[in-house]
């Protein structure tokens, strides 16, 4: 445990120095949210009925970018090396990173969601629903993300290979997530939505870490 | 105390190293030597379980390094021939997942080395001896009683060769075990020599 703690703390150090990197994804975020408003017109009617899926499908995006360098800049200076040598099963290697990775960049897409949803005119019904699905939804990202970069590490040009074997996994979380804040947006319940987000997260849970250990021991071989 | 039996790896589609056996006794230290590209970053990382033996195993008193890779991963110091320096973190920070994974003291570790006056420098400004010197430096701050070590001096001037000859003499007077893969002579006295390639 106090392993974990330490591989953590030594993520949320980095993402500290490294502050540029760790904000880009949040500005990302904010900057490609505003947009619709300016390509589609500031028209309540339209912005509010598709403020879900622009906020998931932003968020989505957006967790994507530091993925690329999740693993990849301890792979290419020796660290993850040292990392797998801690005593720390693999599996938890990448459980302190996808860890990492929700409290870097899902944490802060959460909390930057519900301003953008309400300047999108999204109906402040949905907005809760809205974030208590981003929040298994971000998990899931971080989880299904830490797993694709474990594996595309080490291969050449991986970082084009990762948007592609990610997006197709996050899918289900996409229309979960956005599916209950449309239901709660329009006065109906999305208990359905959420639950099936939560199933989502308790299988991925243990999955993920485990195929991206084996996928980070396969790569320092 | 460490073995190994009959041991093979490729390294692409090339059977680097084959029929390794080996053994070091407590207390024991092994040079592997050779020339560019026949096998000793291979056999280091074999030894430590980052990569697994196309054939043969790899044993630590008798028990198979293959068998649970974590709790081999935790009897012992691998210092590649890359540093593992993060140029952000100060050398101390540097040092601090080390200090915890082995179970030592940062500062102990960094006057090991003599990098105390630099601890709170970020690792970037450091010179590359320096940071070789702070890859050692984790040598220092573990219990761990397997050594292994890739080009460990390259870099480093009389004064640092001197410590780390200081610091390995100290590891084998309490059973440790070293081996390290060499082209330059190392402070390690009446060490075994393994020739490959």
């Amino acid at each position: 445990m106090k392993r974990f703690q330490a591989v953590l703390a030594r993520e949320l150090r980095l993402a500290l120095r490294h502050g540029g990197d760790t904000l880009a994804a949040l500005l990302f975020f904010v900057v490609v949210v505003m947009l619709f408003p300016l390509a589609l017109g500031p028209g309540p009617q339209l912005l509010g009925s598709i403020a879900p899926g622009i906020v998931w499908v932003c968020a989505l995006l957006a967790a994507l970018l530091p993925l690329d360098r999740l693993f990849g800049a301890d792979f290419e200076d020796g660290s993850l090396d040292l990392l797998l040598l801690s005593g720390l099963p693999a599996f938890a290697v990448a459980g302190a990173k996808a860890l990492a990775h929700w409290l870097v960049t899902g944490l802060p897409l959460l909390a930057a969601a519900a301003p953008l949803a309400v300047m999108l005119r999204m109906p402040p019904a949905g907005v809760p629903v809205l974030l208590a699905g981003l929040l298994p939804g971000t998990l899931l990202l971080s989880l299904l993300g830490a797993t694709g970069a474990a594996v595309v590490l080490g291969a050449r040009r991986g970082g084009v290979l990762l948007p592609l074997l990610v997006l197709p996994l996050a899918v289900p979380v996409l229309i979960f997530g956005a599916a209950a804040a449309e239901a709660a947006a329009s006065g109906e319940t999305a208990r359905p939505e959420l639950l099936l987000l939560a199933a989502l997260l308790a299988a991925a849970l243990p999955l993920c870490p485990i195929a991206a250990g084996a996928a980070l021991r396969a790569a320092v071989e | 105390m460490l073995q190994t039996e009959n041991v093979a790896a490729f390294r692409g589609e090339r059977l680097v190293l084959r029929d390794i056996t080996l053994r070091v006794p407590a207390g024991g230290a092994l040079m592997l030597v050779g020339p560019n590209g026949s096998g000793k970053s291979t056999l280091l990382r074999l030894l430590a379980g980052l990569l697994r033996p196309a054939a043969g195993r790899v044993l630590w008193q008798n028990e198979d390094a293959a068998a649970d890779p974590a709790a081999h991963g935790a009897r012992l110091v691998y210092v590649g021939h890359q540093d593992a320096v993060k140029p952000g973190l100060t050398a101390a920070e540097n040092l601090r997942f080390a200090a915890v994974a082995g179970g030592g003291d940062v500062a102990v570790g960094l006057a090991a080395v003599g990098l105390t006056a630099l601890a709170d420098l970020p690792a970037r400004v450091l010179s590359a001896g320096q940071k070789r010197r702070l890859a050692l430096a984790r040598l220092a701050v573990s219990s761990a009683l397997l050594w292994l070590l890739d080009e460990p001096t390259l870099g480093l001037d009389a004064a640092a060769v001197d410590r780390f000859g200081g610091l390995l003499a100290g590891h084998r007077a309490r059973g440790g075990v070293v081996v390290a893969a060499t082209h330059l002579p190392l402070p390690l006295a009446d060490a075994a020599e393994l020739r490959l390639g």
